[in-house]
């Protein structure tokens, strides 16, 4: 036994967390009129595969817990049980439990078990409520371990009936019917009858020499853990007929187990999952690290670390491998050329520099694509959400997913996530009324609440769209006056109105609900997507449902940007930011108070800073009307910001100013161009902060100078 | 070299007096200051940088140092010397300097390269120039060929006010 195992942890709670992913996805998906076979078998594969894996590295809890789910499954599979709303309801937070003991697991704490005790308590008055003892003798343990063996020999009745028909191919999965007898006859002390039957001989002429024709009538005489013998069958229950049942024999010999069992089961228990001399080396090592950790046991709520890893289509590895191919011959091209050139093959040199070029472009954006996963990693949480949201407000709700496949940065998609559910949450909660609410308003009950993401000019656009009652125009409105936001004279368009609840400390809500309206949100939301360098924006329309867009940069390592020059410097506007650009008049800038300057833009003032004297910058003085106002957004705030002249728009690539240096004010980052020197990119947002500001700056700067 | 071998031979000697340090020295106002050579990742010529908005005079700007944005501090700016004309033997030493965050790249304008010395650490000499506001770039000073060279203390060149 000299293989760590720990290594191959991480990969287990990968696979792990992927098929508690599947399960829920499967159990939402699930008709609880009709199960669907396919999605039951889904569902039991991913619980078995977590089981399977918990107990080969010695997560004891989690196999334990996950066998009580299996075994309902199993049952559900076999149609032994009907599925019904509160085994499903059982099963999700199940799921909820499983995940929280392994992201524990993970970070390195001791689980907390108290959940998974309540539930496995649960499941197994479900288990016992009305099937056959048998079934429930499959919980039995124990956890001193040592004990297990003598114990489960002791349950059960007084033998079992298995009637086992293999498919054909049985034997091509690997499977060896005669082993299995073997192991079972060594569990039962060869008190065992097998009876082959003959049934499904095909003649001669027919048979396939791989296959297996041969069925068995197994009796097993000696009263062993069903557990076993469930064990040994385990392996090929795919792939055959098994039906286990127990022997009517003695009837007081049944009610004496299910006691037994009673009995067992008030003192805490460990699953035999494995068999039981495997479980008692499992247990003694889990004994040994336990008492060897106890001594440093640090408890620590750490949050489980972030997963470093990404899954990579090999496509995309297979395309870069191509393209890195290519990069080198190119390469040995120009080294070739290089050897012994002379001025008549300066054609061919700029043919190859034009290749590598090419090949370059080409190599970064596939390396830009291995970070792009697709949305349906974000979008996959939703349904789970939707329904417990809509099942504790009592309405009746469809999730309608579009657009799974659209890709993103993995970045973005990691910070786009709690913006969402708080953006659906909302739809759910204020947006789609209740059903009787609908009912008389003419809609149907069941209200609709949609999700899109497309691809759209270098960005991402996220839509979340519910038909519920709308923005309620009078009521933001009201609300932003008694809050003080807006003064009560004024008045907005409904676009400026909606955007109201994008403001801090801002809820319609009238009472704080337990899912939202606690006045802090939206604001968030949108500071959110504001530093991912993204937007968003609400449509509504009363009694018709609202609309909320987001827009977001494709990925947060390129920005498209607009190249401008102030006296000899140049920076880069990130192109999303920018309204429009005008040249500068000087009739059409008007000074407030003598010193802030305002625009007017068609019917409004924008206030103006010359981004020279933000940013220090000496220019020579040219004609007003020579320079050029760049009109930018930020936080829904238009500002005009003078520049010398606009240059070319390019994409950048985004670097980091703080890393060798500090964050510099109004300066998001740096970037480098063509020629290879640095260009600094504007931080558009934090512009308005500092033009109240600046003029102290400036002062203290000629002092220090 | 001869108390190296010897020390050598006897494993249980301090790791300080077995040690020497090497320093790079160059020339700033006719002084001659030293850094740790472990830390100078290259010496480049001057070449202009792109300014940042608002920051301290003395540092000129960033560069573009094969992907990674570099500051340029000027070395005499920050010890307030006069600002002499950057000519052809003006350098830029790229340090890599470790600090209690991390590690941070920069580069450190300077008039001219002098030469590497190897400096036994007992060597290093303390200095009072006490309330000197420049004392805490300085760690200690050593005579190298009759003449002094100033030992420079990298970590307080990375915070930047």
């Amino acid at each position: 036994m000299s293989i760590d195992l720990s290594q191959f942890h991480q990969v287990f709670y990968e696979e792990s967390y992927e098929g508690l992913d599947a399960m829920e996805q499967g159990l939402l998906e699930m008709d609880i009129e009709a199960p669907d076979d396919e999605v039951i078998n889904t569902i039991f594969r991913a619980a078995h595969s977590i089981k399977g894996g918990s107990g080969t590295f010695g997560f004891n809890q989690v196999a334990e817990f996950t066998h009580v789910v299996e075994t309902l499954l199993d049952e559900v599979r076999s149609g032994h049980r009907a599925m019904n709303q509160s085994i499903m309801d059982l099963l999700l937070i199940s799921v909820d439990c499983m995940r929280s003991l392994l992201e524990e697991l993970q970070a390195g704490d001791d689980p907390d078990l108290s959940q998974a005790k309540d539930l496995k308590s649960q499941f197994e008055s479900i288990l016992n409520s009305d099937s056959e003892p048998a079934e429930s003798a499959s919980d039995g343990g124990d956890n001193s371990g040592g004990d297990a063996v003598e114990d489960n020999n002791d349950t059960g009745g007084k033998g079992y009936h298995v009637h086992f028909v293999p498919e054909v191919t049985l034997l091509q999965t690997g499977n060896e019917p005669t082993r299995m007898f073997r192991q079972l006859a060594e569990i039962c002390d060869n008190q065992m009858e097998v009876v082959c039957s003959f049934d499904r001989m095909p003649s001669l002429t027919g048979m396939n020499p791989e296959h297996c024709y041969l069925s068995w009538d197994i009796k097993i005489t000696k009263a062993i853990d069903r557990h076993e013998i469930d064990e040994i069958f385990e392996w090929v229950i795919d792939d055959a007929e098994v039906i286990i049942t127990e022997l009517s024999g003695d009837a007081d010999s049944a009610v004496n187990s299910i006691e037994a069992k009673s009995i067992d089961s008030s003192t805490p228990q460990v699953e035999t999952v494995v068999e039981p001399v495997e479980q008692k080396e499992i247990a003694s090592i889990v004994e040994q690290k336990e008492t060897a950790k106890d001594p440093v046991k640090v408890k620590t709520k750490s949050s489980p670390p972030e997963s470093s890893s990404i899954r990579v289509s090999i496509d995309k590895v297979d395309s870069l491998i191509n393209m890195v191919g290519e990069l080198v011959i190119t390469q040995s091209m120009l080294g070739q050329l290089g050897q012994n050139f002379d001025i008549s093959r300066v054609q061919r040199l700029q043919e190859g520099l034009a290749q590598l070029e090419h090949n370059t472009r080409e190599l970064q954006e596939s390396v830009m694509k291995i970070r792009m996963m697709p949305i349906s990693f974000v979008f996959s949480r939703f349904p789970r959400l939707v329904r417990d949201v809509s099942r504790t407000l009592n309405k009746k709700i469809d999730l309608v997913l579009s657009g799974e496949n659209t890709e993103l940065d993995k970045t973005v998609m990691e910070k786009i996530g709690d913006p969402m559910v708080h953006l659906i949450r909302n739809s759910i909660d204020h947006g789609i009324e209740m059903p009787d609410v609908r009912a008389s308003a003419g809609k149907s009950e069941t209200g609709t609440v949609e999700l899109n993401a497309f691809h759209q000019s270098g960005n991402i656009v996220i839509e979340i769209k519910d038909d519920g009652a709308g923005l309620n125009k009078e009521r933001i409105h009201q609300k932003a006056i008694e809050n003080g936001l807006i003064d009560e004279s004024t008045i907005l368009s409904d676009e400026k109105i909606f955007d109201l609840i994008f403001q801090p400390g801002f809820s319609t809500a009238d009472a704080v609900s337990d899912l939202s309206g606690r006045g802090v949100g939206m604001d968030v939301v949108k500071r959110n997507i504001a530093s991912l360098n993204g937007s968003i924006e609400v449509s509504s329309e009363t009694g018709m449902g609202s609309r909320f867009v987001i827009r977001l940069p494709l990925t947060l390592a390129i920005l498209d940007g607009q190249l401008v020059r102030v006296g000899e410097e140049i920076f880069i506007f990130p192109l999303v930011s920018i309204v429009e650009s005008i040249q500068m008049d000087d009739t059409a800038i008007n000074k407030v108070g003598g010193h802030s300057d305002v625009l007017q833009l068609r019917d409004e003032y924008v206030p103006v800073v010359k981004l020279n004297e933000l940013f220090s910058v000496n220019i020579e003085e040219t004609a007003v009307d020579e320079k050029i106002i760049v009109v930018v957004e930020t936080e829904g705030e238009k500002m005009g910001v003078v520049v010398d002249e606009l240059l070319g728009q390019q994409q950048v690539v985004i670097k980091s100013l703080e890393e060798n240096f500090k964050k510099v004010e109004g300066i998001s980052g740096a970037t480098i161009l063509g020629d290879g020197t640095v260009a600094l990119i504007v931080d558009v947002s934090g512009l308005p902060k500092m033009s109240g500001t600046s003029v102290k700056q400036i002062e203290s700067a000629h002092k220090a100078a | 070299m001869n108390t190296v071998e010897d020390l050598d031979m006897d494993e249980t000697i301090d790791a300080d007096q077995l040690t020497t340090e090497q320093y790079l020295t160059f020339f700033m106002e006719g002084e001659e200051y030293g850094v740790d050579i472990l830390a100078v990742q290259e010496i480049r010529g001057w070449e202009s940088a792109t300014p940042v908005p608002n920051s301290s005079s003395y540092i000129k700007g960033v560069i573009n140092l094969r992907g990674t944005i570099v500051p340029i501090m000027d070395l005499r700016g920050r010890f307030d010397l006069s600002k002499p004309e950057y000519g052809p033997e003006t350098v830029v030493i790229v340090l890599k300097i470790e600090f209690d965050k991390g590690s941070r790249i920069m580069g450190v304008i300077v008039d001219a390269i002098s030469d590497v010395y190897d400096v036994p650490i007992n060597d290093i000499k303390q200095t009072g120039i006490g309330e000197n506001k420049n004392a805490r770039f300085i760690k200690g000073l050593v005579t190298v060929n009759k003449s002094m060279v100033i030992l420079l203390k990298l970590e307080q060149f990375v915070i930047f006010d």
